[in-house]
This record gives C-alpha cells, sequence and structure tokens, in this order.
C-alpha cells in the first residue's frame, strides 16, 4: 500500500526479525495484480524461514484478503495475528469473496473454503494490549483503532527498537465505536494510514442529525427509505443510530435489514462488546445494542407493503442485488427516498443517481425514471488529517512513515509533519525500501557493589542525567557486564600493571633543595585548598597520590629540577599540576 | 446527676486500665507478629482524651526497642491517630516523634512518621514555630531515596509551609527558605508520584493563601507534557492557578517574537489538553476553561473554529452552510451530491494541523469518546457563553447538535445550558428547528427540560414561533401528559413575543373576514394551548384583541377562571378590567398585608387583660381574619396559615379550660370531657403539623410548639384524671408526663429563659412538689397553672412556607373506570408538584383508600423524585393497585401523606449534637418513636373495576 490504497502488505526487519503487516488484497484488479507480490520476501526458500510473524490489523479484505493465497498457496506456516473479533469476521468475508470471484465469475486457481480454514488454523489471537512474545526478542502489542470492530494498531518491538503499525485507525468515536488510542510508547517509526492526509472533517453530529433528519421526515410523510451500505462497519453504526434515533422519538415505523452475510456479522457484534464504544459497553448489561429491537430482517415480500418503512439493502453501490431490486421498485414514488452512506464508484447505478441523472436505462433496454429523492451522506471511519497529527503527538515516534494514502495527499502530510514534530517522514512507493537508523541502546549489567561505589563519589545523582562512571567493559559470551578494575583482573587472570608517569619540571630557584621544596609545598597548599597536600619529612611533596621531589641539576646550582611522577588513575590531576608548576613559583614568597 | 457522675468515674477506671493493659500486652509480645496483633486490637478502640498521652509514651518506648519494620510502622500509624483524637494537643509528643525519624532506616516507617508528623501540624495550627521546625525536618528528608518519603515530606511542606514571608523571623528565615522554590526543585524528580505530590504541594500553599511566583508557569508548562496522567492532570490544575494570578503579565511564544497575555497562553495550553491521551485530563482540563474568563474574545472564538478542507480545499462547515442559507432567504431544499463541494483552494504553507493553541478545543471536546468529557465541556462552554454574549452566539450551533448526542445526560445537560445562556441570544430558523425536534423525545426529563428552555428563549421571525406551536402541538398529541408543562411554555413564549404572534393571529383562530368557522372544542388541549399563547402575547399588544371573534371573548372569560395562573388579565373592549391586587412592585416590607398581619398579632398577644368571652371572640376573629389572608396573599399563606393553627391551638385549649365545664357535678362530666378530650386530641395533631409541615420553622419555634405539646398532653391528663375511677393508671401517667416535662426542659434548656409566666416556667417552680405528691394533687396542680398560665408569644421566623402537593394526574375527572382483573395489579401513573417538602424521598408517601375503608400506603422510589427548581420537587411514580373482585365499578381515594418522626425533629437532633454521650439512655422511650402521618394534599377519587377472572 505504498502511495496508494489497497493491497495493504508492509515488510519491516526490524533488529534482524523480519514482520510482515497486513495481507491484503486489490479490490481494483482481478489478475494477479490483485495480490501482492510475495516473491518480494525471498526468491529461494521457504517463506517460513524468512518471516518471523504476520500480523492483521482488521478485517477489511484490502488488508487480509490476500491471507490463504499467502499462507496456503505460496505456503506459510509460522504465527499469524490478529484480535479476536478479526478473527471471527474475517473468514466469513474471506469466504464471501472466495465465493464470488470462484462461484460468480467462474474463476480457477484460487484458494478454496478448505484453504481459509486452514489459514485461520494459523491465526494466533490477541487481546487489547496484551503483550505477546513471539520469541526471545519479538514482541507484539495491539492497541484500540476504532475503525471497524476488532482494527488494531500494533506495536513491534525487539529489545528496545520498536516499530508501531497503525492499520486503519480512528480517532473520532461513532455511534458504535470508540477513538484510536495509543499511549506515549516513543517507537522509533510509526507507520501510519493516510487515507484523508489532506481532509479535516466538520464534525459528525451535523451529518448525523442531517441523517436522521431526512429519514425522520420522509417516513412521517409516509415514504420509504432506502439505504444501499456493504454488510459491515457503517451498516451496523448506521444501525445504532436508527435505532436509538426510534427509541427515543417512539416511531413506529418498520426498519429492514436484508439478511445474509449481516446476521452472522451482527452476532458477532453483539459478541464483541468490549470493542465498542463507551454507550454501548455500559448500557449492554441492561440491554445489548445490537439485539435490535426495531429492526427487523427483511424477505423480499416486505418491499411491495404500504406505508413507511426504512430498508439496509446490500451492496452498497446499487449495482446488484437486493438494493438495486428495492430501488427499482420504489424509484417510481416522489415520496421516497434513496440515501446512500458511502462512496460510488463510476458505472454503478449509485453513482449515477448522485451525479444527478434522471432517467435510468436498465437492462433490457427498460428507461427507469427515478422520482425518489436521492441523497448522499458520508459516514466515513478514518482518521482525518487532524486524526493522524494527534496520534502522532500521542505516541511521540522518532520516525513517521506513510501508508495507504495518495502520494500526492502524502507529501502535504509529510511536509506538516516534518514542520510541526521536527520528525523525518517517509512515504516509500510500492516495492521501495526505507532504511531508518536507530539508535540502539545496549543494555549492561553493572554489578551492585560497583554501582553503589560509584554513585557514592560526587554530588548526588540526579536521576535524569547521565552519569559518568569508571569501570571495565567486559565483553564475555554475547554479554556485556561492567564491573570494577580489580574483578575484571580477577576474572580475566591478568596481573595488574602499574602505568606512572614522571616529569621533570626545571625551576630557578637558587635557594636550597629543601627550601624550594617548602616553597613548591606552600604555593600548592594555597592553590589546592581541597585536595590533601602532605610535605613528607624527606622533603618530597604528595599531593593525594602524586609524587614531587624537588632535586638541585647536576650542573646549574641555580636552577632546581622538580620531579612530578603520578599513576594513569590520576592522569587529569597530574597534568594539571605540571602545568601548574610550569608556570613557575610565584615570586615573593618565602 | 447522678448519672453523669457514674460515668466520670467509669472514666478514671478505665484511663489507667487501658495504657496500662497495653503496656503489658507489648511487653508480653514475643514475636514481631504478636505485637502487631496486638497493636491492631488496641487500634480498633477509641482511647479517651486523657490518657492518649500515657499511651503514647508506652508507644514510643516499645517503638525504640522494636527490631521489625512493619510493627514500627504501626505504631507510627497509631501515633498519628492518636494525635487527631479530639481535645487532646500533640505538641507533647512531637519532640519525641521528630526524634524518632533521626534513627529510622525503613522507608516505609519514615513515610508513615512524617505522615504522623503532618498530623501533628495541622492540630496545631496557631504555633509558627513547630510548623517551622516541621518543615525543617521535612526539608531535610526530601534527598531520601524512596519516593515515598518524598512524597510525603512534600505533601507536609505543602500543608505547614509558612504562607506569609514576614512571619519567619530572621534567624529561622535560613532554614525557612524559600518554600516554592524548595517545592519546585522537586517538579523535575525521578518519580512520577513525586512530581504529582510537589505539584499538589504547591496547590495546596496556594489554597492556603500563599501567592506563587509567576516563574513556575514555564515550569508547569513542561510538566504538561509528562509522560504520566496524574502529573498532567496536576499540571493542569497549576497553570490554571497562575492564569488566575497573573492574568495580565505577558510571556513570550516560543519560537517567534511574539507576546501574548498569560490569560491567553495558559487557556491555549489548556485547551491543547482537552485533546489529551488521558480522559481524567480530557476531563479536568474541559472543566477548568469554564472558569477562564479573562481569556480575551479573540482565542474564546478560536476554541469553536475548525478549518475543514478536502483535498487541500477549503470546505465550509454544515454550520456556515446552514447559516448561509439562512441569510439568504433560501429555505433549506433537499442536499444534493456535492452541495459540500469544497470551494477555493487554500495555501498549503497556510494550514497548521495542529495549532499551537485554542483551536477547536470546544468541537474536539464536545466529539470527545467519552460522556464525561463531553459534559464538562457543556458545562465549559455555559460558563464562558454566560460571560460573553458574542461567545453565546457562536456556540450556539454546537450547543444545539449536542442536543442529538447519544447519551440522555449529556443531552440534557446542553438544554439546560442553553436555557441558562437564553437572554444572550436569539436561535436561528433552522437552530429552533433542531431544538423542536428534541420534542418528540421519549424521556420526560428532556422533553420538560425543553419546554423550560422553550419559555425563554428568544425567537427572530414569526415563522419560528409557527413552528414552534406547530411542534408543541405535535408533541401534544404525541404525550398528552405534557399538557401544563406545554402550556406553561406556551404562555412565556407569547408574553415574550407579542409583535411575532400579532400577523399570526387570523390564522391560529381561523378566523375569516368574511365566514363564521365553527366554533372549535373548548375541551380540546391543543385548542387552549393556542389561546394560552394568544391571550399572554395579547397581554403587551392592545390591538390583538380587535382580531378576536365573539366565542374567543367567551373562551377567554371561561380559561380566564379555570386556568388563572396561565391566562393574564386582559384589557378587553366593553369590559371592565378586573384589577389585581397586587402590584409585584410593592417590597415586602410596606406590604400593607404583612402590616396586617403583624397588627393581629400585637391585638393577640395584648389580651390578658380581656375577659374570656372577649379573648376567644378575639381569637376566633384574627383566625378568620389570617385564614382569609393566607387565601389571598399567596407569598404570605404559610405565614398566616402557620399563626392561625396557633392560635386555634390556643382557642382550643381555652375553650376546653373553661371554668364552668369544669365545675358541674361528676355525671355531667361526659360532655365536658369529651369536648376537652377531643380538643386535646387536636392541639396534638395541629403541633404535629406546626412541626413538620412548614418548611422555614427555626427553633424558637419548635419550642413553642412543644410547649403546646405539652399542654395539651396536661389537659388529656387532667380528663383522664377526672373520669378514670381508682387511683392505680393515674401513677404511670403521671410519671410519664413528668418524665415529658424533664426532657422538655433538658432539651430546650437555652430557651427556658424566654419562656416567663408560661405553663411550663411555673410548672417548674412547682417540680419538687409535683415529684412528691399525689396523682390526684398533681392534677389539680396541672389544672390551675394550666388556667393560670399566659399565653406564650410566637415569634415568626423570616420565612415559612406550608408543605404542600399537588396531585396533577389522576385527575379524578375520568368517567371509564380502570378495569382489571382481580387478583393481578394495575399500575396507576401518579404525577404530582410537592412544595416546600424537606427531604421527599424520605417523607412523602402515596397513600391509597379503597372504598371498604382498607388502606395501602406505598413508598415511592427515590428516582421518582425531580427537582426542578429551589423548594419544588416533582413526584412522578407508579402506583400499583389491585383487589379483589368487585360487581360494580367504584372509587378508590389516592392522596399524599407526609411521614414524620419526632426522632428526625428538630429538637431532638439538637439533642443528639449537644450532649450526644448521654441522650440515649436519658431519653425516655416514648419520646423515642412517635411517628405518623400528615395528609398534604387533597385526596383524588379514581374510579377502578377489579373483573373476577375468567375462566
Amino acid at each position: 500500500a505504498g502511495q496508494d490504497v489497497g493491497r495493504s502488505c508492509i515488510l519491516v526487519s526490524i533488529a534482524g526479525k523480519n514482520v510482515m503487516l497486513d495481507c491484503g488484497m486489490h479490490m481494483g484488479y482481478n489478475d494477479d495484480r490483485r495480490f501482492p507480490d510475495f516473491s518480494y520476501i525471498t526468491q529461494n526458500g521457504r517463506l517460513t524461514d524468512f518471516l518471523d510473524c504476520v500480523i492483521i490489523s482488521h478485517f477489511h479484505l484490502d488488508h487480509c484478503g490476500a491471507l490463504p493465497y499467502f499462507s496456503e498457496m505460496v505456503g506459510y506456516d509460522g504465527p499469524i495475528y490478529m484480535t479476536h473479533p478479526t478473527k471471527a469476521i474475517c473468514p466469513i468475508l474471506l469466504e464471501d469473496y472466495r465465493k464470488i470471484t470462484v462461484d460468480k465469475k467462474g474463476e480457477t486457481n484460487f484458494f478454496t473454503s478448505q484453504m481459509i480454514k486452514d489459514c485461520m488454523k494459523k491465526v494466533v489471537a490477541v487481546h487489547l494490549h496484551q503483550t505477546v512474545q513471539v520469541d526471545e526478542e519479538l514482541e507484539i502489542k495491539a492497541y484500540y483503532a476504532g475503525h471497524v470492530l476488532g482494527a488494531a494498531m500494533f506495536q513491534i518491538r525487539v529489545g528496545c527498537e520498536s516499530v508501531v503499525y497503525t492499520g486503519d485507525y480512528n480517532m473520532t468515536p461513532d455511534r458504535h465505536l470508540g477513538a484510536a488510542w495509543i499511549d506515549k510508547c516513543r517507537p522509533d517509526l510509526l507507520i501510519s494510514e493516510s487515507t484523508y492526509a489532506t481532509t479535516i472533517r466538520d464534525s459528525k453530529r451535523c451529518r448525523e442529525r442531517d441523517f436522521l433528519k431526512k429519514v425522520h421526515e420522509t417516513v412521517e410523510r409516509g415514504g420509504k427509505v432506502l439505504i444501499p451500505v456493504f454488510a459491515l462497519g457503517r451498516a451496523q453504526e448506521l444501525c445504532i443510530l436508527l435505532e436509538t434515533f426510534w427509541e427515543r422519538m417512539n416511531l413506529k415505523a418498520p426498519i429492514y435489514f436484508s439478511t445474509g452475510l449481516t446476521e452472522k456479522a451482527n452476532h458477532y457484534y453483539k459478541l464483541f462488546i468490549t470493542w465498542t464504544n463507551q454507550k454501548i459497553r455500559k448500557t449492554f448489561v441492561q440491554r445489548n445494542m445490537f439485539e435490535f429491537k426495531h429492526i427487523k430482517a427483511f424477505d423480499r415480500a416486505f418491499a411491495d407493503n404500504p406505508g413507511p418503512m426504512v430498508v439496509f439493502a446490500t451492496p452498497g453501490m446499487l449495482h446488484a442485488g437486493q438494493s438495486l431490486q428495492i430501488f427499482r421498485k420504489w424509484a417510481g414514488n416522489e415520496k421516497n427516498m434513496v440515501i446512500m452512506p458511502g462512496y460510488c464508484v463510476q458505472g454503478t447505478v449509485g453513482h449515477k443517481i448522485l451525479s444527478g441523472q434522471r432517467k435510468l436505462e436498465m437492462e433490457g433496454r427498460q428507461i427507469l425514471e427515478v422520482k425518489m429523492q436521492v441523497e448522499y451522506m458520508s459516514f466515513s471511519a478514518h482518521a482525518d488529517a487532524k486524526g493522524i497529527m494527534q496520534l502522532i503527538r500521542q505516541a511521540e515516534p522518532r520516525n513517521v512513515l506513510l501508508v495507504h494514502g495518495e502520494a500526492k495527499k502524502m507529501e502535504f502530510l509529510k511536509q506538516k509533519i516534518e514542520q510541526e514534530f521536527h520528525v523525518s517522514c517517509f512515504m516509500p512507493a510500492n516495492g521501495e525500501t526505507t532504511t531508518i537508523l536507530t539508535n540502539p541502546c545496549i543494555p549492561v549489567d553493572i554489578s551492585l557493589g560497583l554501582l553503589k561505589r560509584e554513585t557514592a563519589i560526587g554530588p548526588v545523582p540526579d536521576a535524569k542525567k547521565p552519569k559518568l562512571m569508571h569501570g571495565t567493559l567486559l565483553m564475555k559470551d554475547n554479554s556485556f557486564r561492567l564491573v570494577s578494575p580489580e574483578q575484571a583482573l580477577k576474572e580475566l587472570g591478568l596481573a595488574e600493571h602499574q602505568l606512572r608517569f614522571t616529569c621533570r619540571v626545571h625551576i630557578q630557584d637558587p635557594r636550597k633543595e629543601h627550601e624550594t621544596g617548602l616553597r613548591v609545598y606552600n604555593h600548592l597548599k594555597g592553590i589546592l585548598k581541597d585536595y590533601s597536600v602532605q610535605h613528607l619529612p624527606d622533603g618530597s611533596i604528595t599531593v593525594e597520590s602524586i609524587l614531587i621531589q624537588a632535586t638541585a641539576h647536576s650542573e646549574d646550582q641555580g636552577t632546581k629540577v622538580l620531579l612530578v611522577s603520578w599513576t594513569y588513575q590520576d592522569e587529569e590531576l597530574g597534568s594539571y599540576l605540571t602545568s601548574l608548576l610550569k608556570k613557575g613559583l610565584p615570586q615573593g614568597t618565602p | 446527676q447522678q448519672h453523669e457522675e457514674l460515668s466520670t468515674k467509669k472514666l478514671r477506671l478505665t484511663k489507667p486500665s487501658k495504657s496500662a493493659a497495653l503496656h503489658v500486652d507489648l511487653c508480653k509480645a514475643t514475636s514481631p507478629a504478636d505485637a502487631l496483633q496486638y497493636l491492631l486490637q488496641f487500634a480498633r478502640k477509641p482511647v479517651e482524651v486523657e490518657s492518649v498521652e500515657g499511651v503514647v509514651r508506652i508507644l514510643l518506648e516499645h517503638y525504640y526497642k522494636e527490631n521489625d519494620a512493619s510493627v514500627r510502622l504501626k505504631i507510627a500509624s497509631l501515633l498519628g491517630l492518636l494525635s487527631k483524637t479530639a481535645g487532646f494537643s500533640p505538641d507533647c509528643i512531637m519532640d519525641d516523634a521528630i526524634n524518632t525519624l533521626q534513627n529510622e532506616k525503613s522507608h516505609q516507617v519514615l513515610a508513615q512518621l512524617l505522615d504522623t508528623l503532618l498530623v501533628i501540624g495541622t492540630k496545631l495550627p496557631e504555633n509558627p514555630s513547630v510548623r517551622m521546625r516541621l518543615v525543617e525536618v521535612a526539608c531535610k528528608h526530601l534527598t531520601d531515596s524512596s519516593h515515598g518519603v518524598r512524597n510525603k515530606c512534600l505533601q507536609l511542606i505543602g500543608c505547614l509551609g509558612p504562607v506569609e514571608k514576614g512571619v519567619a523571623k530572621e534567624a529561622e528565615s535560613q532554614a525557612a527558605k524559600d518554600v516554592q522554590k524548595i517545592i519546585g526543585d522537586h517538579f523535575n524528580d525521578q518519580d512520577p508520584r513525586v512530581r504529582t505530590a510537589a505539584i499538589k504541594a504547591m496547590l495546596q500553599l496556594h489554597e492556603r493563601g500563599l501567592k506563587l511566583q509567576q516563574a513556575i508557569y514555564s515550569q508547569a508548562c513542561k510538566l504538561l507534557a509528562d509522560d504520566y496522567e496524574q502529573v498532567r492532570s496536576a499540571a493542569v490544575q497549576l497553570i490554571w492557578v497562575l492564569s488566575q494570578l497573573y492574568p495580565e503579565s505577558i510571556v513570550p511564544i516560543p519560537s517567534s517574537n511574539e507576546e501574548i497575555r498569560l490569560v491567553d497562553d495558559a487557556f491555549g495550553k489548556i485547551c491543547h489538553m482537552v485533546s489529551d491521551g488521558s480522559w481524567v485530563v480530557r476531563v479536568q482540563a474541559a472543566k477548568l476553561l469554564g472558569s477562564m474568563q479573562q481569556v480575551s474574545s479573540h482565542f474564546l472564538e478560536q476554541t469553536l473554529d475548525k478549518k475543514l478542507m478536502s483535498d487541500l480545499r477549503r470546505k465550509r462547515t454544515a454550520h456556515e452552510r446552514a447559516k448561509e442559507l439562512y441569510s439568504s432567504g433560501e429555505f433549506s431544499s433537499g442536499r444534493k451530491w456535492g452541495d459540500d463541494a469544497p470551494k477555493e483552494e487554500i495555501d498549503t504553507g497556510a494550514v497548521n494541523l495542529i495549532e499551537s493553541g485554542a483551536c477547536g478545543a470546544f468541537v474536539h471536546g464536545l466529539e470527545d469518546e467519552m460522556y464525561e468529557v463531553r459534559i464538562a465541556a457543556v458545562e465549559a462552554l455555559c460558563m464562558l457563553a454566560q460571560s460573553s454574549p458574542s461567545f453565546a452566539e457562536k456556540c450556539l450551533d454546537f450547543l444545539v447538535d449536542m442536543f442529538n448526542d447519544e447519551i440522555e445526560e449529556v443531552r440534557l445537560q446542553s438544554i439546560h445550558t442553553m436555557r441558562k445562556i437564553s437572554n444572550n441570544i436569539t436561535l436561528r430558523e433552522d437552530q429552533l428547528d433542531t431544538v423542536l425536534a428534541v420534542l418528540e423525545d421519549s424521556s420526560r426529563d428532556i422533553r420538560e427540560a425543553l419546554h423550560e428552555l422553550l419559555c425563554c428563549t428568544n425567537v427572530s421571525t414569526k415563522e419560528g414561533i409557527h413552528l414552534a406551536l406547530v411542534e408543541l402541538l405535535k408533541n401534544l398529541t404525541k404525550y398528552p401528559t405534557d399538557r401544563e408543562s406545554i402550556w406553561k411554555c406556551l404562555k412565556f413564549l407569547g408574553s415574550r413575543h407579542p409583535t411575532l404572534v400579532l400577523p399570526l393571529v387570523p390564522e391560529l383562530l381561523s378566523t375569516h373576514p368574511f365566514f363564521d368557522t365553527p366554533e372549535p372544542d373548548m375541551d380540546d388541549p391543543a385548542y387552549i394551548a393556542v389561546l394560552v399563547l394568544i391571550f399572554n402575547a395579547a397581554k403587551s399588544c392592545p390591538t390583538m384583541p380587535a382580531l378576536f371573534s365573539d366565542h374567543t371573548f367567551r373562551h377567554y372569560a371561561y380559561l380566564r377562571d379555570s386556568l388563572s395562573h396561565l391566562v393574564p388579565p386582559l384589557r378587553l373592549p366593553g369590559r371592565k378590567l378586573v384589577s389585581s391586587a397586587v402590584s409585584p412592585s410593592i417590597t415586602p416590607h410596606e406590604d400593607p398585608s404583612q402590616q396586617f398581619l403583624h397588627q393581629s398579632l400585637e391585638r393577640v398577644y395584648s389580651f390578658q387583660h380581656l375577659d374570656p368571652r372577649g379573648i376567644q371572640e378575639l381569637l376566633e376573629f384574627t383566625i378568620r381574619d389570617l385564614q382569609r389572608l393566607g387565601e389571598l396573599q399567596s407569598e404570605l399563606a404559610g405565614m398566616a396559615d402557620f399563626t392561625a393553627t396557633y392560635l386555634q391551638c390556643q382557642l382550643l385549649l381555652i375553650k376546653a379550660l373553661q371554668e364552668k365545664l369544669w365545675n358541674v357535678a361528676a355525671p355531667l362530666y361526659l360532655k365536658q370531657n369529651a369536648l376537652a378530650s377531643a380538643a386535646a386530641k387536636q392541639i396534638l395533631e395541629e403541633t404535629y403539623k406546626m412541626e413538620f409541615m412548614y418548611s422555614g420553622v427555626e427553633s424558637r419555634q419548635v419550642v413553642i410548639i412543644h410547649h403546646m405539646r405539652l399542654q395539651a398532653k396536661a389537659l388529656q391528663l387532667i380528663v383522664t384524671a377526672r373520669t378514670t375511677r381508682g387511683v392505680e393508671p393515674l401513677f404511670g401517667m403521671c410519671e410519664k408526663f413528668l418524665q415529658e416535662v424533664d426532657s422538655f426542659q433538658r432539651c430546650f434548656i437555652s430557651e427556658l429563659p424566654h419562656m416567663q409566666g408560661s405553663f411550663l416556667d411555673k410548672l417548674l417552680d412547682l417540680m419538687p412538689r409535683l415529684v412528691t405528691s399525689k396523682p390526684s394533687e398533681v392534677v389539680k396542680i396541672l389544672q390551675t397553672t394550666l388556667r393560670q398560665s399566659t399565653f406564650l408569644h410566637l415569634p415568626l421566623p423570616e420565612q415559612l412556607h406550608r408543605a404542600t402537593a399537588n396531585i396533577i394526574e389522576p385527575t379524578g375527572e375520568s368517567d371509564n373506570p380502570l378495569r382489571f382483573t382481580s387478583g393481578l395489579v394495575v399500575a396507576l401513573d401518579v404525577d404530582a408538584t410537592l412544595e416546600h417538602v424537606q427531604d421527599p424521598q424520605g417523607t412523602v408517601k402515596v397513600q391509597v383508600l379503597y372504598p371498604d375503608g382498607q388502606a395501602q400506603l406505598i413508598h415511592p422510589k427515590p428516582a421518582d423524585f425531580r427537582n426542578p427548581g429551589p423548594g419544588r420537587h416533582r413526584l412522578i411514580t407508579q402506583v400499583y393497585l389491585s383487589h379483589t373482585a368487585w360487581t360494580e365499578p367504584c372509587q378508590i381515594e389516592v392522596r399524599l401523606l407526609l411521614a414524620y418522626n419526632s426522632n428526625r425533629s428538630k429538637a431532638s437532633t439538637r439533642i443528639s449534637k449537644s450532649t450526644w454521650s448521654e441522650s440515649l439512655e436519658a431519653l425516655p422511650a416514648s419520646e423515642n418513636g412517635i411517628e405518623g402521618t400528615i395528609p398534604f394534599s387533597k385526596p383524588v377519587k379514581v374510579y377502578i373495576m377489579p373483573k373476577p377472572a375468567r375462566r
């Protein structure tokens, strides 16, 4: 889904692990192009060896349509992860898809029902916010994404590197689902959809209100309302909307729902209450909102019944099936109304009537005059530009990658993201690979004794700032340990060597050696107040562990030679002392 | 007195035993677990004030010896509990407590000890030096590595830190460094809990009156981006506080050279938090937004702004489109495909997707997932709109949208909000349309709230009025029970928009210039609704009556009489205006009726010099006057009724005590007995009414009422003494009466001085004699005192209202019996308004009286009561009826009762507060539970017919 919509399939290699995100099909093609090109993954060898896992974000066919083909026909035996509702509804849709392609279009070499079943056996279902350990290093975690029932965003983490894949998501709640939510997980990369990259939408309330008003007015007038829908997702939202409205307003006109696919799906909606929005979750104890009181199953004969009614019928674009049949029956009456809740592809009846055509040519040269009112209402469940930005703000990723959208629109969003969050943003095309540099952190074990000793030195640790520590880094058996030098020596069986630096400083001083020594001592004592400066009986001076000895120059009695000697550990202080002494002693001090 | 002595003795006995027992127990304890058990047991019992110190010493002693941290923890917490004991001054144990801190190693115990110190510190508010010391101790432990200890330290500093800077003496000032700085340093602590505690401590300081420094603002702003929700939530609060403290100071905008007012900046930041990840923070932010009223209007209006675009082209919002449609005068036709087609191109650079400001905060808040956030946003919107009319105008669209929320609470809240800001707004037609659509809601609350809203909205056009009327009538046909509320709503709608109603009148009355139209049905609620609208409009529009037809005038006369509260007096041609008695401009003080009330009372209280006949007459007159006054003057009704009742009691008493009757021979007792005992009974009843049916009764009145009751009881005693033969039963009665006198004296000891010359006053003088004398003598004494005692002056409280109830539904007019199968139940909807009832949930009952005399008492559910306004309640409930089969329909009576219980009375709550310890034993049992009910509504008759079950 690079720079286009459909056929979502993304490969992520993270810290040596390979994960495939979604496995969708493309609605627009009927040839090989409808499925992703899996030869990208590996040319030779089995997919199972190469991929560590496959994650499916939700049940829409452009996100899971190619799954049986991929797992059964191409061959993949590893784990497939999806949420419980997705796992439940996905096979219904796949089966439906298969029926249409094989039974109606008569295609061969397509996956069979058995393949769908086999494929589903490989699926591992996950809960929201449950961290699943795929193997020892790879872990995934699902977040709520809105969009459709069971849609999830996935966080994939290996060590301290992580990627978040959003799938499709919705940041504004609707009548049956809540809004997407993610915590501040600060992933290295956020892969976000960008269907509405250049759109900011109006409040959904206006749309809902308009919709309800239209329906209500028509019903009161005694007219019939036809709402062509696709079986899953929006249909449920509209049902809830109408159901609650009927309840609130005490309306009596019947609402029908065309049977088939929907009933099965509705059953799952009833089951997965925890995945719905606050209102439904709170009230399901009294009544499950999906147990519709006013909405009944539709029968073909009902269409001729007199009096007002509302019918939801599939498919959504009025191109075939039940919705078209009903449309034909009702189109002649101006009291009736058809409401198109979604986008219609060019060439369908839906598109024709939306663009204002009043006379339609049907099969068999019939001319159908459309007198009924035609309305368009857009209900969509993708995040708009604001929503995408909001998600980025919530997750605080270090890099963003846009998929599932149109290139031109992505360009705009990309620019905005870089401008406002100052993170780099990518938008690869299909087949393109983007490499992102991460800053991996390497955990190192430290012995408690050393830690305590080191923290005791210096000021109280300020917890959020990095702190300098001394120790020895041991790399052994693929693990890192920080230990004290003594222990490191012991473990490695090495003897300790002392490294001493010595340095001679010449000073012009006619006085005797021990007097010079005394002067140096006083001078240092005056400057280095925080250090212990000692004058030893043999005339040498120690500053901490640094030794300074003054001797007369063998040739010139007026020049004294100061021998400064320090160990490697005191390098800093030693060099400081030398430079201090090189400046000479102050004049006039006794 | 004996009693008290006994109890103090008890105290002395227990004191040493308690601490000693603890000591023994602790010494016996072999293991830490044992000791912990003893301490836990010990903690269950309260410790007397006198022994606290001893106990504390023992605990401390053990504390030093104890090695186990958990035991020390328990001791530390016990120390805190003990220092809380009322009356104990903990300064004596403070030093010890501080000492214990020094050697403590366990973090948990340290935190607990600091908590104890906090308790001690809060107990000694008047001691700045102690506080200084405690704060110092806390500062010392701030470097502890455990978050719990740091938490407690910050809490302690927040609660005890010096508030005024001048107070700290020079010597101590070094120690008491800038508390704010110390706390501020911990804003960056590594532990989120400590960060939260630091912010909370800062807020605590603010609450205690310390003026926070402005420098904290930038620190707090950084905390808004914290990872933890509790930190963010607290930081939002802190920013709000600062914005209220320094609204006008200027802060720079980062990454630009501009500067803005702090309050605007803070507003922008808090708005930003409305789209936070955590809903707790979102609720908090949305709530606080409402109280930021100094924000400049430019910023305020941004909160409602959300630029729409589609494919990079600017799009208008539905609101804008609706407005345009309206202003262009075009009627909203059906939506066309592409009606919302995007218009002009937007400059990509100019679009700011996440505005660093207030942009669209409310748009987000109102669309939030959680209804808590939405409610908070609506509330905030309400508060801001109240203070800014222009904002109110702008937010209207959004509020109207909220009328369609999925959660009823939110809808209700937004309707209420709209009502509150209705003074500032005028509804456009399309908005009105949406508002009116909600009238069909099936929830009664919503509909009624909407009616209230319509009462006070301004409508801009006559079409609007017409629309409203049509929708209301639709509502009326759908839900006939809303009748009253709809009429009331139309009353206000009419009186607010007379000029808009005027052009509609011919249409509404369906008059025709040439033809006579049929006369509408007078009982049709819809027709009445229309008339109510027109008549109220006509009040301020003198030209309107000219448009009325003959029958309209007749209907006016009828409605003016039957629904006088809805139909105003009109100046009609050819009719004299019935002048209403009161003009509202007169204030109560100069109100002649108020004066009249007081004068007539004065007259009554000065009757002492009159002969008994004269007194009786005077009382009768006054009672009559007062009752009439109450009928005329609704605002004085409570007062007048109350006094009239009191005078009535007095009158009864006087009549009962008339000498003539008492002097007749024994066989003739019968008559006066009947009269006297009936009087006594009635007085008792009336006193209960006086005590419980009026709201606003103060203790002064309660005394008088109780006194009257006492007199009635005395009367009862006398009557019984006269009629019963034998002395035995009298003993008990006398004793009981004396007990009552005693308890009365104890309850109202403070009021006794005001009762000079009263019955009780005299009785108390004679008390020693009464206690010792025989019943017959007692009766004699009572009789004379009763007769001699003066009439007590009843002081009137400021406000006095009689509890009233009015059953709206059932109306009792139906001739169709309610039929149901016997043995099964039928639900009867009861709808009643209650006024001036305190605690209706507890006291109001529904009584159903069947024709066979069987009575049934129903307790309505607490949820059945709604509270539409102060002092008003509404009871909407269902009563279940059932009975065995009847041969023909018959009427049952439904009425509301006010239940009372003398336990709950004001007098006994007073006792329970003052002498809590002894009241339980001291009060005679009889006083404890007198329960009864007072009917306070007119009974309504319902026709029912239980049919025999068919086989």
